[in-house]
């Protein structure tokens, strides 16, 4: 099974999927705000009947249009993906990943595309409540997708609800209600949906404070403005609140991701939360270099109070999780290898007995199978030391989402004050600041995703399924036409789209 | 839940999936309307119109193919794994022909899109042209076979250089079946094309077009049908490969889509029956002159869908036979999902037909009055 394994290929593959999420991810984060503000801007026209309501309503849902198809002509290839660079992955675990994104399709993506035509050019189409409707149709379509894509990304994470079957040699479908109420996905669903609501509304802040710069559409700005910086501060809210949730769950189900955006090598309790710190780059967990270089901010306790809710509580280390901690009472990739390559060896075994017709051998080697199968994903592994994902990547994209996450509340509530306040138009420094708010919520949502994909390493799904194994038998020369087509397709579309979008900023709403 | 048969399952999620790819087939009206732009467009005027009537429908043929994929991965995972990382390029093809089509709707028209708006309507040609191509020749292949070798783990080796792309561009009756079948569904699509344009657009804005398109329709029509015969032709004469013990050993057998008609005669009835509805609608829209001949072609091709579907897997077939090792070949009852899965799939499918029942109202509401100039001159439009 681990034999002709082109390391170079499934690098080139991981490439091209992350360059294709990271695309993805820089449009849909914006429809998925975007879709509710619109549908509270369509409210209020509703509600008023006011014709500049009806305007604003209509310039932003032109910018929404044409963020919207470029995330599904990304979202296409995700799925495809899947099937073309994964295919090994796709026969093992598409018993189960399979279900959440067909049902993606049928409960979703039909409501988004078939009222998302309403929306758009309902106007003079339909009566104004089902259009009104239709807008929220959209918004409530495109979360639910968003709950569908995040079951089957949780999963990747947190693998319950199925059992490997010898037979078929993949991992089977044992409780779907497991699978689609996993804590992991509700926590992750609300942590990216809050986020993305995030986006939408500095999306608005951002493209609104340049037209309050340049002193245009000022009515429709300022009115933009509040209902965003209201629904981005509840979201905000939120988010945090949610993010303390999902660095619980990850140290209960993905104790190594935590240790490594963390930087944390040597375990320990009341262990601190780093503020800020350089991390080492050439540091590895069996050499004795320090961990970060010069002198770190720590906040003593804190990452044991969040990873166990106690202050007192043992967080391990990479170094405990790779060697294990008998102390502890933890078990390392080390001890987890060795029984991974039992469970192989027995797998092999259990099958040549049965291509022998031996049903007394297959019995035996089934039952020793039975007994070391959770650890089976390890016994693919090369080194003990492969378990940990790179350290500095994750660490620094934790470190910028948590700090640029926690500076954008505090954007909000300076735009309402000043709103309040009904100074706003000559705080220059904050519209100045607002115009590139957006830039940096962009980043902040990319960077959340390097940490929980990148954190993840090398596991394609968390302890079952290293990515060497997950991969298509391609050549790296195929995969890496097909990175470099991509990424110059992307790029161009992407570049199309920026224009397009600054070009309706420029012109602005409809004339009245 | 209730214990359905396994097998049931198995042939119920197969009839699913073929539902699924047969409405593709009608909605590539979409991709038909594109590749006819340049022919029957002539005018600014009467592009905006194809384009913006055809706009209104782009996102509900897109998401029928990614429905498409999705049932596949959840009912057929090994077909998924198999297939798509197989014959990699026929597949990167296809997907690139319709990410291209994605943006092109919503670019084409706007000021400062980089490219030019002829650009995009040369990506939405590639699409209504390649792409259809490429799927017709993959969807060819569940006759025809294809060049892979699964291991004990079921992972696939594929053994043709080409990765997919043997399937048109190899020296061989296969390649001519599966370039028929897919030049077929071109071409089949260019007439659905005209037929939903005149149903659609008040003709009376552009008449020189309208006159345009029922040519079209009728020249189209025409010239599909020949690729039509060589396919049900070949299928009267062709080998296949059968499932010929309880152990699941795969043999070559001649005859064997003749047998699999002559097994399961409904067949026989859903493809005349298809064929039927077909020269029926061509029929009222180019001769008689009517704006409805959609209303027959539309369920004429899902009858011909079905039967392109259900022909390869039924009767103990294996619907994607390998040329490299019969033993690899994926049936209905190896390349399935769990029972456990299919029974979760088949409660959550009962909600299709509430999903195609408002897809319906929708499209009735928004249809009810035509395209007219006005509808493409608004800032919004495409």
């Amino acid at each position: 099974m681990v034999e002709n394994i082109d390391p170079s290929m499934v690098h080139w593959a991981r490439a091209q999927f992350a360059m294709t999420a990271m695309y993805h991810w820089l449009f849909v984060p914006l429809t998925l705000g975007l879709s509710w503000i619109l549908a509270f801007y369509h409210t209020i026209y509703f509600k008023t009947g006011s014709e500049e309501w009806r305007r604003l309503t209509k310039f932003w849902m032109k910018l929404f249009a044409v963020n919207f198809v470029i995330g599904i002509a990304t979202g296409l290839i995700l799925e495809f993906q899947f099937g073309t660079n994964w295919s090994n992955y796709s026969w093992m675990v598409g018993d189960i990943f399979g279900a959440p994104l067909a049902i993606e399709g049928i409960v979703a993506f039909f409501l988004e595309a078939t009222f998302f035509a309403v929306m758009f050019f309902g106007w003079n189409r339909v009566s104004k409540g089902f259009h009104l409707f239709s807008t929220w149709m959209v918004a409530a379509a495109s979360s639910l997708s968003a709950v569908w894509i995040l079951i089957a990304n949780s999963w990747m994470q947190y693998p319950i609800g199925q059992v490997f079957n010898p037979e078929t040699a993949r991992f089977e479908m044992e409780s779907f209600f497991t699978v689609i109420f996993s804590p992991y996905a509700i926590n992750k669903f609300v942590h990216a949906t809050s986020s993305s609501m995030i986006m939408g509304s500095l999306f608005v802040l951002s493209v609104s404070s340049w037209f309050l710069l340049r002193g245009r559409h000022v009515l429709l700005a300022k009115r933009s403005i509040v209902v965003a910086a209201i629904f981005g501060l509840f979201a905000s809210a939120f988010t945090i609140f949610n993010g303390d949730e999902s660095a619980y769950e990850i140290a209960q189900v993905q104790p190594m991701k935590l240790a490594a955006f963390e930087g944390l090598y040597e375990g320990e309790r009341r262990a601190g939360l780093v503020a800020f710190g350089i991390i080492n780059r050439d540091k590895q967990v069996y050499d004795e270099q320090e961990a970060f270089v010069g002198r770190t901010l720590q906040i003593p306790g804190a990452l044991s109070l969040l990873a166990n809710r106690s202050i007192d509580s043992f967080v391990p280390g990479m170094k405990d999780l790779v060697y294990g901690n008998a102390e502890e009472n933890i078990l390392g990739s080390a001890q987890k290898m060795y029984r991974g390559k039992q469970a192989v060896a027995s797998l092999n075994a259990l099958r040549e007995a049965r291509a022998n017709g031996d049903a007394e051998a297959a019995a035996v080697h089934l039952a020793e199978f039975n007994q070391f199968k959770e650890f089976l994903g390890y016994g693919y592994l090369d080194r003990p030391e492969d378990a940990i994902p790179p350290v500095a990547l994750t660490f620094n994209a934790f470190h910028i989402m948590v700090a640029l996450g926690t500076l954008f509340p505090l954007i909000f509530l300076a735009y309402l004050y000043f709103s309040y306040k009904g100074t706003l138009e000559t705080r220059k420094w904050l519209l100045g600041f607002g115009t590139i708010t957006y830039v940096l919520g962009m980043i902040a949502s990319q960077a959340g995703w390097i940490v929980a994909e990148v954190g993840r390493q090398p596991w394609a799904i968390q302890g079952l399924l290293p990515v060497t194994i997950a991969r298509t038998n391609l050549t790296t020369g195929t995969v890496q036409t097909t990175f470099f087509l991509f990424l110059a397709l992307f790029t161009l579309l992407f570049l199309a789209k920026i224009s397009i979008l600054t070009k309706q900023i420029i012109i602005g709403p409809e004339e009245k | 839940m209730i214990a359905f048969e396994y097998t049931t399952l198995q042939h119920l999620w197969w009839l699913i999936v073929a539902v699924v790819g047969s409405l593709f087939l009608f909605l590539t009206f979409v991709q038909g309307g594109q590749s006819l732009l340049w022919q029957v467009a002539k005018t600014e005027t009467e592009k905006n119109l194809v384009i913006n009537s055809l706009g209104r429908k782009w996102e509900l043929a897109f998401t029928t193919l990614v429905l498409f994929g999705g049932a596949l991965f959840a009912s057929f995972p090994k077909f998924y794994a198999t297939s798509f990382g197989g014959a990699y390029w026929v597949w990167m093809l296809i997907l690139f022909s319709f990410i291209i089509q994605a943006v092109s709707y919503e670019f084409r028209k706007k000021p400062w899109n980089i490219f030019g708006s002829s650009v995009y309507e040369f990506f939405l040609f590639i699409n209504g042209v390649l792409g259809i191509l490429l799927i017709g020749a993959a969807v060819g292949t569940l006759y025809t076979g294809a060049n892979f070798v699964l291991d004990a783990n079921n992972f696939v080796t594929w053994t043709h250089p080409y990765r997919g792309l043997e399937a048109v561009f190899s020296l061989s009756l296969a390649s001519v079946f599966n370039i028929s079948l897919g030049l077929f569904l071109v071409f089949n699509a260019r007439t659905l094309g005209a037929m939903y344009l005149v149903s659609n657009i008040e003709l009376g804005h552009a008449p020189e077009m309208a006159g345009r398109l029922r040519a079209a329709c009728r020249l189209n029509c025409l010239i599909s049908l020949p690729f039509l015969l060589v396919i049900v032709g070949s299928l009267l004469f062709m080998r296949g490969y059968g499932i010929v013990d309880d152990q699941g050993t795969i043999e070559s057998i001649s005859f064997k889509f003749l047998r699999n008609l002559i097994a399961n005669p409904w067949l026989i009835l859903l493809l005349v029956g298809g064929v039927g509805l077909l020269l029926v609608g061509a029929w009222k829209t180019s001769i008689v002159g009517e704006t409805r001949g959609i209303w027959f072609s539309g369920p004429g091709t899902v009858f011909i869908g079905l039967t392109v579907f259900l022909l390869p897997a039924l009767n103990r077939t294996p619907f994607y036979p390998s040329l490299a090792d019969p033993q690899s070949s994926l049936t209905i009852y190896n390349a399935s999902s769990s029972p456990y899965t299919l029974t979760v799939m088949t409660y959550v499918a009962m909600v299709i037909p509430l999903v195609l029942a408002y897809i319906s109202y929708v499209w009735w509401l928004m249809d009810r009055k035509k395209m007219t100039i006005e509808d493409t001159e608004d800032r919004s439009s495409y």
